[in-house]
């Protein structure tokens, strides 16, 4: 096992040096130029000239990039020109809220969507199968920002359930001390329920918009995939030998099942960290995604470079996480690793 | 799960709802409420001091409400009956006498005066602060030097509580320039503390926390989300604000900011779509107060020195073809002051802005283009900044529609908002749209910038001529001197030119639209159309 992780990781290495060498050559060629953009609304052209300077923009390419590369090693990301913070403390601030975020809509979509898949697979063409395939179909085709509009306009403006869409906490309420910076967590260690339930009442509606988007990959391929494996030999024999239906589905299938189930989840992780962004918008969300957005329309070389870094090394864990997983689950992919 | 279990959880579960049930409807937070003020906008600032690099517009409003200026203006009644700051009437703020001479003003500070952390307002601190916006470039320095205030030398401590400034030269406009947000009063012993030698200003300390003596403190920043403010109980720069805290968040997306107004929940909110306010302010639920940009017009430029703009006739011939009121109807919902179509015989006036004679007229249009020997059709682009895309977009479809009906055929090209300084620095767009406003609200400082032929960043169109220079020249200087018959001459003179030649065509003068709850009233109107939470009250 460690010798696997190990391999991974190495193999991590030299993507995430072309991730630092392609970002910087991106954000360089970006149209816009930061230091007018920076220099405000009534700069003349000498005050431009004084802000490249300042922000080191006048030097040839090369030097910059060995600066930036130095400052790298340091674990220096930079300092972000639109909010003024440096790089790696806002992400540091920012990942928890998008990671709390994205982790709550997965794991409501799970429990919505393999549930059904299973169901849709054991009795195709019934009506769960139909429910399966519109609920899907709806989820998928509606853009993540209209759900979440929608579900602001009824839950919020219209029925007056849900709370104002003001990000994490209601603006009353100071957030627990952090330890995890994931705040429901935080709140139950701090043993503060009163946060916990303004922030989970926080957190639902955005989730929920995640969660009805990321629905449909997870439902359907649990339904495909259960379905190939329903019709297989080795489910019929356990049929055949008398075992309650409850169990061959269950033990039988569903574990087999898993393995292409697992796959589209890490996919569809990542891609909710991209959809992230809009829903993040909408809600006004504290996240990372929408800090890289507001950076990018702004030339603001440092966050846009940070923000695909710490993706880039995410997306290295999580690989290696799911890579991890498939051999717990399947004592096949272990022996051939 | 085990029995013990179960019940340990269900009676924790029973602990947690009786100790959150009480705290959620508690007095305390229900005054907290009545007296904290809840502000949603679109952007936050990006550094808590305007002598900052790059300070944005949001930056200014905390600037604004956290330090004090030497001086600041007094109110009169604005359109509408809305209070709008006073152009001609100065008062002090922490000085409590100004001594106006020939070449030099004389401030008295109020000896009460003191920052956040105690220390009194001294002339020294007066001094380093004024020192430091003429010497940190960038705006600030940009914004001293309009009214000729360049040199630290000017700035002179007569004893600890008198300073004097000393002119360069005679300028109408260097106090109002003391007035503007800019040279602003820092607490110069703490700022020197975290000073550099790469800093010698203190510029990193000022961008994180506020070291004024304003009334309002920053006690809470996150960038992009928040900005928590708390009032300066001791402030002497004018009565004590009623607002006791005011919370300022950033809600992105336009929809939302409304429905938390419709709601109850934000108190005030401004940067909503034109469609929007007029809708609030037909269902009256909300107080919509929307007054005129000062020394502001949206306009269509032309860049004068390529063809086919270097031709009059053409720029004649875009004058006539604009759909101003369609414009007006339909980008702007009527929120804006037309600035078009005003009667044939009404005479110049000495101010800014002020209505053109130009109205829509395809017939004269095409006349003049055939005039101008273009009978057949030329092609252009028109360029507009994303950033204020709301307006801008459906403007320039409208624009593009009416000018290919006189064969003028536009491509329209968006211009990212980082890009779009760049772009007008260069002047080579050859027709565009875009805004200018002066803080100070003279006509012959907003043609300085926008007419003049030393060409500076907003004369966008390139246009020179050395009779407008004489024009202008000769009102700044009239104004100076205070000789008002040659001053009036001037500016009837440099307004006509603009008019006749028309290398830019004025559309509308914008609106500043903010919304608030019924309970909210003293909303004041400055030059900088940010709020001041100073004289706002919630009841």
């Amino acid at each position: 096992m460690l010798s696997l992780i190990g391999k991974r990781l190495m193999f991590a290495v030299p993507s995430l040096i072309g991730v630092v060498i392609v970002t910087f050559l991106l954000t360089r060629a970006l149209p816009g130029d930061p230091a007018a953009y920076f220099a405000g609304p009534a700069a003349t052209t000498e005050a431009v000239e004084q802000i490249r300077k300042k922000l080191g923009f006048d030097r040839p390419l090369i030097e910059q990039f060995i600066r930036y590369t130095n400052d790298l090693a340091h674990g220096d990301l930079g300092t972000s020109l639109t909010t003024g913070q440096p790089v790696a403390t806002e992400i540091r601030n920012r990942l928890p809220a998008s990671a709390e975020l994205t982790l709550l809509g997965l794991i409501i979509s799970v429990a919505i969507a393999l549930p059904l898949g299973v169901l849709a697979a054991t009795r195709p063409g019934s009506w769960i199968d139909h429910l399966c395939r519109v609920t899907t179909t709806a989820g998928v085709s509606l853009p993540v920002f209209f759900t979440g509009l929608v579900l602001v306009y009824v839950f919020y403006f219209l029925l007056g359930w849900s709370p104002a869409p003001l990000g994490r906490l209601d603006v009353f309420y100071s957030a627990p001390p952090t330890v995890t910076g994931f705040y429901l967590i935080d709140a139950l260690i701090e043993r503060d329920f009163e946060a916990f339930r303004s922030a989970l009442s926080q957190l639902i509606l955005p989730a929920a918009t995640l969660a009805i988007f990321s629905l449909a990959p997870i439902a359907r391929m649990t339904r495909a995939s259960m379905l190939s494996v329903l019709a297989s030999d080795f489910v019929r024999t356990a049929r055949a030998s008398g075992l309650a239906p409850g169990k061959v589905i269950v033990t039988y299938a569903f574990r087999n099942a898993l393995l292409p189930v697992i796959t589209t989840l890490s996919m569809v992780f990542s891609f909710l960290l991209g959809a992230n962004v809009l829903v993040e918008k909408v809600f006004a969300w504290p996240g990372i995604g929408s800090y890289a957005v507001e950076a990018l329309i702004s030339s603001d070389f440092a966050p846009v470079q940070g923000f695909v870094l710490t993706m880039a090394v995410m997306y290295v864990v999580l690989n290696l996480l799911i890579d991890i997983l498939y051999g717990v689950i399947d004592p096949r992919v272990r022996l051939e690793g | 799960m085990k029995r013990r279990d179960f019940l340990k959880s269900v009676s924790g579960l029973a602990a947690g709802t009786m100790v959150s049930a009480p705290a959620i409807f508690s007095p305390a937070k229900a005054d907290a409420r009545s007296e904290t003020l809840l502000i949603v906008s679109e952007g936050g600032p990006n550094n808590l001091d305007i002598h900052g690099v790059g300070t944005n517009v949001p930056g200014y409003e905390v600037s604004w409400n956290c330090y004090d200026r030497l001086i600041t203006h007094e109110m009169k009644s604005g359109p509408g009956g809305v209070p709008y700051y006073d152009r001609d009437k100065i008062k002090g703020e922490l000085a409590e006498d100004m001594n106006l001479g020939d070449m030099s003003v004389t401030f008295k500070l109020k000896k009460n005066a003191k920052f956040h952390d105690g220390a009194p307002v001294t002339a020294k601190d007066v001094k380093w602060s004024l020192d430091r916006a003429v010497s940190v470039g960038g705006f600030p320095t940009f914004q001293m030097s309009a009214g000729s205030l360049t040199k630290p030398e000017q700035f002179v401590i007569v004893d600890d509580y008198t300073v004097r400034v000393d002119f360069l030269k005679k300028d109408k406009l260097t106090i109002p320039d003391l007035a503007v947000i800019v040279p602003c009063v820092v607490n110069s012993e703490l700022v020197k503390r975290s000073a550099s030698e790469k800093d010698p200003w203190g510029l990193e300390y000022t961008k994180q926390q506020t070291a004024g003596s304003g009334a309002y403190k920053v006690t809470k920043w996150t960038a992009g989300t928040e900005v928590v403010m708390e009032r300066n109980d001791a402030w002497v720069g004018g009565p004590v604000p009623k607002i006791r805290r005011v919370i300022w968040r950033m809600v992105p997306q336009a929809g939302n900011r409304r429905a938390l107004l419709e709601r109850g929940d934000a108190d005030i909110s401004y940067e909503l779509p034109n469609k929007d306010f007029q809708e609030m302010k037909a269902e009256s639920k909300l107080n919509v107060v929307s007054l005129p940009f000062s020394n502001g017009i949206q306009y269509i430029g032309m860049n004068v020195t390529k063809p086919p703009f270097d031709n009059l006739k053409v720029r004649q011939a875009v004058a006539y073809a604009l759909p101003y009121q369609k414009i007006m109807d339909a980008v702007l919902f009527g929120l804006a002051n037309p600035m078009f179509g005003a009667p044939a015989d009404k005479p110049t006036e000495v101010g800014w802005p002020q209505a053109h004679k130009y109205f829509t007229d395809m017939e004269k249009a095409k006349a003049l283009m055939a005039e101008a020997g273009y009978a057949n059709s030329i092609e252009t682009t028109l360029s507009f900044d994303l950033n204020f895309a709301q307006v801008n977009e459906p403007l320039c479809v409208l624009v593009q529609e009416s000018l290919g009906q006189i064969g003028i055929k536009c491509t329209i090209n968006k211009v990212p908002g980082a890009n779009w300084r760049t772009e007008l620095t260069k002047k080579e767009m050859p027709l565009f749209t875009n805004v200018f406003s002066g803080w100070l609200d003279y006509p012959e400082y907003f043609f300085y910038w926008c007419y003049h032929g030393n060409n500076s960043i907003f004369n966008t169109m390139s246009y020179k001529s050395p009779e407008m220079d004489r024009l202008i020249d000769g009102a700044r200087e009239s104004a100076a001197t205070g000789d008002t018959a040659a001053y009036d001459k001037d500016v009837k003179g440099f307004v006509d030119l603009a008019f006749s030649d028309i290398p830019r065509i004025p559309l509308y003068q914008p609106f500043v639209n903010v919304a608030m709850q019924k309970n909210i009233s003293g909303y004041q109107y400055w030059f900088h159309r940010r709020l001041d939470y100073r004289s706002l009250v919630k009841a």
